[in-house]
């Protein structure tokens, strides 16, 4: 059986959950075994996960599991993959799969990929291929181990579809008091925009904006298309931009489909979180700026006068779709 | 209150990566290695923080690696700190090594474990949660700020999507990032006092590693950058559709 956390977001599924169920799928069909989901905490959604491909969903709906706390999550998990026989164990490689997927195999003394970006191949073992040196290199990584944890890079592989009758399966776990050790005092959640670590699409400004009184530019250019905004470390350090926009070597690492850089320079620090996008646009007015070495496009000139060009572009092409 | 700070190395980003014996190994030849940023400026500096602040006693720093770690063990014991472990062990297995880690740590008695968030060479940002489990601590991730009262901590930690602050007694591991404290540059008492500094070597533990890189690749060279010009941003959108499919 391959087992896979479905992560929950304020009680739906998140993207990413779906990913990973279609990747333990494709898995699944090479190594011939089946695809159970487990959903921690309470969702009235967990029946939905059998359109992704799971055979089998459990959940446990303990109200204590809303929170990640990854002591109580890393037990369910390993009860669950006992229980289920689960020789490989799928999580998405995001925050909360940082701080789970690390316990779960070091209990199960499983090997773990911590990044994945391609399926198993099996012909010769298992080996996995993760992006290593900030995006400057692949590592193949042979799991040895009999139970296998891997965690998939979000936006490395796509959705599929495919519909497989399944019940919901409730389960409960037995708790210890000192399982929900860490409590969460307060939570600040931004709402209603797609997390920079899963967003396909980003917007990205750098010092060359100026100042934080010209981001309203770069919100219009991100909205016309339903872009995530991300910055440079030296935005984020003035306090242009909150923190968590902030990618590169110190901050966030993304991949997402589109990245467009604003106003920046290109610096190896910010490749390294950039770097592995699979189209990266670059808008700068210096024809020297490294960063166009890293581009698929680059378009030379002033941002101010080229953000709402490209911003009328897209909405005319959004219009032209719509219609 | 001991605090254990975990740092290791990795060759500074600017480096250029290559790979030797028909792309088996690391070719460290021309590498420069610095402390894993994250382990430095943030876990390392807010330990001794901690430390000046009279809320810890000692802070002691382990690294799993060979006598090449030495100089960069030596630049954290300039930082400050008391002395310094190093497990004779090279492996890429996080298990391996957080198993390393959790050895040495159930022979002393520490309060309070940290790590950085991930390491900036193989990225796997596994280490903590592993060394939290193996030693059955509490573990938080990616954490901002952190305030130790008492017998507890509360922390800040980035969340999917947003922030939350915790609190949670000691024991514990936790995992630190960007806002934890600000970097410092090592003065040249420090330097002189790291030479009289402890550094033990001791051997590692037996333990299965449990993966292995069989090889390296280089990711395909970009074919060239596409101009367009200014005036003509519906021809960019039309090839973000049609050739990139990325819209
Ligand atoms: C150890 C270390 C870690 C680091 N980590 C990170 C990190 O995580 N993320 C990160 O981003 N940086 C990081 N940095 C900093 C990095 O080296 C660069 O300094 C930083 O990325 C530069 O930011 P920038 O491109 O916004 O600014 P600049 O380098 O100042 O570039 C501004 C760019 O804007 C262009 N420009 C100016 N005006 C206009 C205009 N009107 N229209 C169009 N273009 C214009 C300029 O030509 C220039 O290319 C790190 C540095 C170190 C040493
Ligand atoms: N070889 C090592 N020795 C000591 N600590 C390490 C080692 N490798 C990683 N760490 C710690 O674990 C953190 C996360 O590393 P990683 O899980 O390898 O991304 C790092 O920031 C270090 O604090």
């Amino acid at each position: 059986m391959i087992l896979v956390f479905a992560e929950l977001n304020n009680g739906s599924f998140k993207k990413a959950s779906f990913e990973a169920i279609a990747y333990a799928s494709q898995l699944a069909a090479k190594i011939n075994t089946q695809v159970c989901a487990l959903v921690l905490g309470e969702t009235s959604d967990a029946a939905s996960l059998s359109a992704y491909g799971a055979h089998k969903i459990i959940q446990v709906a303990d109200a204590r599991l809303n929170n990640v706390e990854t002591k109580a999550y890393a037990k369910a998990i390993v009860h669950v993959a006992s229980q289920e026989n689960a020789n490989v164990i799928v999580f998405s490689n995001n925050i909360t799969a940082k701080a789970v997927a690390p316990r779960v195999a070091a209990k199960l003394k499983a090997g773990l990929v911590a990044g994945a970006i391609s399926l198993p191949d099996v012909s010769n073992g298992f080996v996995v291929k993760k992006s290593v040196f900030a995006g400057k290199a692949f590592a193949f990584v042979q799991v040895s181990s009999n139970v296998k944890v891997i965690s998939i890079t979000p936006n490395s592989f796509p959705v599929q579809k495919a519909e497989v009758p399944t019940n919901v399966v409730p389960q409960t776990i037995e708790f210890a008091a000192n399982d929900f050790a860490v409590k969460v005092d307060s939570v600040n959640k931004v709402s209603g925009i797609v997390p920079l670590s899963e967003a396909e699409l980003v917007v990205s400004g750098g010092r060359g904006l100026k100042g934080p009184e010209n981001w309203g530019i770069l919100e219009d250019l991100g909205s016309s298309i339903g872009a995530t905004l991300a910055c440079s470390r030296p935005v984020a350090d003035s306090h242009w931009r909150p923190h968590h926009e902030h990618v590169g070597q110190t901050g966030g690492t993304i991949r997402p489909n589109l990245y467009i850089a604003v106003g920046i320079s290109g610096a190896i620090q910010h490749l390294a979180g950039v770097n592995s996008s699979k189209t990266i646009v670059v808008i700068n007015k210096d024809p020297e700026a490294p960063f166009f070495k890293a581009a698929d496009y680059g378009v030379l000139g002033d941002a101010f006068e080229i953000l709402p060009k490209l911003t009328e572009s897209f909405k005319k092409f959004k219009a032209a779709q719509n219609a | 209150m001991n605090i254990l700070v975990c740092i290791t190395k990795a060759p500074d980003t600017t480096t250029k990566i290559a790979f030797s014996d028909n792309n088996t190994k690391l070719n460290d030849a021309g590498i420069q290695w610095i402390i894993n940023p994250y382990d430095e400026w943030y876990a390392l500096v807010r330990a001794l923080e901690l430390k000046e602040a009279g809320i810890a006693t000692g802070v002691h720093m382990i690294t799993v690696g060979k006598a090449d770690a030495e100089p960069v063990i030596r630049k954290a014991l300039a930082l400050g700190g008391d002395e310094a472990i190093r497990i004779d062990a090279d492996s890429n297995d996080s298990f391996y090594i957080a198993t390393q880690i959790a050895e040495y740590a159930k022979t002393q008695n520490y309060q309070l474990i940290l790590t950085g968030k991930e390491s900036i060479d193989y990225g796997n940002a596994s280490i903590g949660a592993m060394v939290a489990e193996l030693l059955d601590m509490p573990f938080i991730t990616h954490a901002t700020k952190l305030d130790v009262n008492g017998n507890s901590v509360s922390v800040n930690r980035e969340i999917e999507g947003g922030e939350e602050t915790n609190s949670c007694p000691l024991p514990l591991v936790i995992s630190c990032q960007k806002g934890m404290a600000e970097a410092r540059i090592p003065n040249m008492r420090g330097i002189m006092a790291a030479r009289t500094k402890p550094l033990k070597v001791v051997p590692p533990a037996t333990c299965d590693e449990l993966t292995t890189i069989t090889n390296y690749d280089v990711p395909a060279q970009k074919t060239g950058v596409k101009m367009i010009d200014i005036e003509n941003m519906d021809e960019l959108v039309r090839l973000l559709h049609e050739e990139a499919k990325v819209i």
